[in-house]
């Protein structure tokens, strides 16, 4: 690796020294910081290449930064040194504190007004272009991987319980009842979740086309408000709760902690990410079959919000600005990702969303979804294009949403515990989320 | 009596002690002052704005009901893992200092967990213990114990203290070792031939005369317990569940990696050295007094 890097630096002295600027044609370096660990890390950079071969100018440099959070907190600490990337990717729930970047980052709109490339944004998933985009719709960063939640059940358990294995209950009503069936059947589980504040608040606001926040969720403006403390909320967090108590639900840790548990057999039903896909289909012993998330009934259900990453656009520091043809490289590179063949050849290889209508287009003209292992891969897709996107559903915008996931956590964790009930959860998940909302409101005043 | 050496002149004595002097300049003066400095300000995560805030930052972490209890929860983590580590390591020495068979090898198996990384070592502990995948998680839970750390915060915590306890058993049976071994065999021959049984031996001979080394570790022990324990509280319960195993020092990694609060996370690092530096004292003034050297 080295030494290879010590030759070509060698090779570019030699042709720089050798006057011949025509035939030793420069390709710009565009730097990249990535969060996806093996095996999707090496898929990205498998894209990135194919870019870097589809032209000569340029040539984008994939590295690994760690998990998202410890991408974006590199990636801050880079800009305040001044080298920061030129692309970085970051995960969604760090979107609204990018989005008060001021001049960290250049928007996507504006990186292609100044190089006259064009991306179709209407081509994009409503659901999906709409989590990136500003209040007024200008998109702000390129969405790339993203995905939803849906729900994972054990077929197996299913049958074993007397319960029909090709029909999921689509209310949490219908839930419960098979709940109990599979608490009598065995000593599995019944649920478990995964990302539980994502799945059990922020997607089940959105398909229940509840607010999470004032002001549109957060996009409005700085000055929103948590409005979580909600009679829908309330009852299902009572009801969390309450399974727990009886065996039921079962709460399976922080983040993905809880993910390991379905393809162990250990639980039948398991909310998480539709990017869990893949690990299931190799690691489970057992039918599996995939549904929508569920909602409380007297309600239609809306369109799920998405998880997962896009792509931002940063200066190199304070006073230092992307370079003309950085930014022409990153837009060509934004184009190409856009490609239909492109997003939807990820979109298959992957597990992630389509992000393109053209791109699921031809994942279909593939045959994709006909072939019997990817049974129920459309299943996130149709979830996420269900209803019209409304205010609640279209995504979330929140400044120091990390810390406040964090807070939703830990309330969360003390009234399982019984620590406290779940109405005073929901006013201390208020509380204190609040006020992580008026600091980062007072920190990006000017 | 004590000896004193005077040099001549004053650019040697400067010089010799030059590079100690560079080491706590550059190494603690200036990342302290730079925390200090911090404290009074609030930014933004990318350092374009910024304003000098006074004292609000310490204002807001003293009205954070949060923040007591996580001092609470420093308080019991620290003297647990102090107090255990300590009566363990101690336990251990007075035994492996006896002629037994093998006493070398117990001596170095006992020393081995020092080598062992926090990290590495609360991974080991989740692969014991994880209510799901560890052998004695699901012991304890075949056997009616209802064990999951994961929302249970007592459990959580005694986990983590055992686990940062488990660590520094070594560092301390090391040092007790050598202790116990320049206690001159006279005097406890002496106390034995005056009739003293070994437990009345250890109490009254070995243990008074132990009590600088003991000392030494204490103030080891808390400063370990405070700072180094960070990577494994992230590793086995990531400060949860809630807040249960949050300490001064996990928080102030929360509020500024995570959270990117640096003002308030700076604020924090700056309560902590106090609180340390206070401890210090605390024990070089009122316990040293009662360590005989």
């Amino acid at each position: 690796m080295h030494r290879r890097t010590l030759m070509a630096s060698a090779a570019a002295l030699g042709l720089a020294g050798s006057f011949r600027p025509a035939l030793a044609q420069q390709r710009t370096e565009i730097q990249f910081w990535h969060g996806l660990s093996q095996p999707l890390g090496g898929m990205l950079e498998a894209v990135v290449k194919e870019f870097n071969d589809s032209q000569t100018r340029y040539t984008i440099v994939p590295s690994y930064r760690g998990s998202y959070p410890e991408t974006m907190v590199a990636a801050i600490a880079a800009f305040r040194a001044g080298q920061a990337p030129a692309v970085v990717q970051m995960f969604e729930v760090g979107t609204g504190t990018m989005m008060n970047a001021g001049r960290a980052i250049i928007p996507t709109y504006q990186l292609l007004a100044n190089t006259g490339v064009t991306i179709n944004w209407d081509d994009f998933l409503p659901g999906v272009r709409g989590y990136y985009a500003a209040a007024d719709g200008k998109q702000m960063s390129m969405p790339f991987n993203s995905s939803t939640a849906i729900t994972y059940y054990n077929k197996d358990a299913f049958r074993a319980a007397g319960l029909n294995p090709d029909q999921f209950p689509e209310t949490w009503g219908g839930i419960e009842e098979a709940m109990r069936k599979l608490k009598a059947a065995g000593p599995m589980a019944p649920l478990s979740v995964a990302w539980p504040t994502w799945t059990q608040m922020e997607q089940f606001s959105a398909i229940h086309d509840i607010p999470l926040a004032t002001l549109g969720n957060g996009f409005g403006g700085l000055n929103t408000e948590l409005s979580i403390n909600n009679e829908l909320m309330l009852r299902h967090l009572t009801n969390l709760t309450n399974w727990q108590k009886d065996g039921l639900f079962k709460y399976g840790g922080r983040n993905n902690a809880g993910e390991p548990a379905f393809p162990a057999g250990e639980c039948a039903i398991m909310q998480t990410s539709s990017g869990f896909r893949a690990r299931v289909q190799r690691e489970a012993r057992f039918g599996w079959g995939v549904a929508m998330l569920p909602f409380y009934e007297g309600r239609r259900p809306a369109n799920s919000i998405i998880g997962g990453a896009s792509f931002w656009v940063m200066n190199n520091g304070p006073n230092a600005p992307r370079s003309e043809a950085e930014q022409k490289g990153i837009a060509d590179f934004f184009a190409f990702l856009a490609k239909p063949d492109v997003a939807g050849k990820w979109h298959m290889d992957t597990g992630y969303l389509p992000i393109t209508k053209t791109g699921f287009e031809y994942a279909k003209s593939t045959g994709f979804y006909r072939k019997p292992e990817n049974v129920g891969a459309e299943v996130p897709i149709e979830q996420m294009l269900r209803g019209a996107t409304t205010e609640n559903t279209r995504g979330i915008r929140l400044g120091g949403f990390v810390q406040i996931r964090d807070i939703w956590q830990e309330e969360m964790e003390k009234s399982f515990q019984g620590q406290q009930t779940p109405q005073q959860a929901l006013v201390a998940m208020t509380t204190r989320g609040n006020q992580v909302l008026r600091n980062f409101e007072r920190a990006n005043r000017g | 009596m004590r000896k004193k050496v005077i040099f001549k002149g004053v650019a040697l004595p400067y010089l010799l002690l030059l590079p100690q002097l560079l080491i706590t300049a550059v190494f603690f003066f200036w990342p302290a002052g730079q925390a200090i400095y911090g404290s009074f300000l609030r930014e933004d995560a990318f350092g374009l704005s910024r304003d000098f805030v006074g004292f609000a930052n310490f204002a807001e972490i003293f009205a954070d009901p949060n923040y007591l209890g996580v001092v609470w929860n420093t308080v019991v983590f620290s003297g647990s893992v102090a107090f255990s580590a300590l009566a363990v390591a101690l336990f251990l020495a007075v035994q492996a200092d006896k002629a037994i068979r093998g006493a070398d090898a117990y001596k170095t198996l006992l020393i081995w967990p020092y080598a062992v990384a926090p990290a590495i070592a609360a991974v080991l502990w989740l692969f014991m213990f994880h209510p799901q995948i560890g052998l004695f998680g699901r012991l304890l839970n075949g056997m009616g114990v209802p064990w999951d750390y994961k929302l249970n915060g007592n459990q959580a915590m005694l986990l983590v203290i055992v686990a940062a306890a488990w660590k520094q058993v070594s560092y301390n049976f090391i040092f007790f070792l050598a202790g116990l071994q320049s206690i001159p065999r006279s005097v406890l021959e002496a106390a034995a031939i005056d009739g003293a049984r070994p437990t009345r031996r250890f109490w009254t001979v070995v243990f008074p005369l132990l009590a600088p080394t003991g000392f030494f570790l204490l103030v080891v022990n808390i400063v370990y317990a405070f700072f180094d324990t960070f990577g494994t509280i992230h590793a086995l319960t990531q400060g949860g569940p809630g807040q249960a195993t949050t300490t001064l020092i996990y928080r102030v990694y929360l509020d500024g990696v995570q959270n990117l609060n640096f003002g308030s996370s700076a604020a924090q690092s700056v309560i902590l050295m106090a609180i340390v530096i206070a401890l210090t004292a605390i024990q070089f003034r009122f316990i040293e007094r009662k360590v005989h050297y």
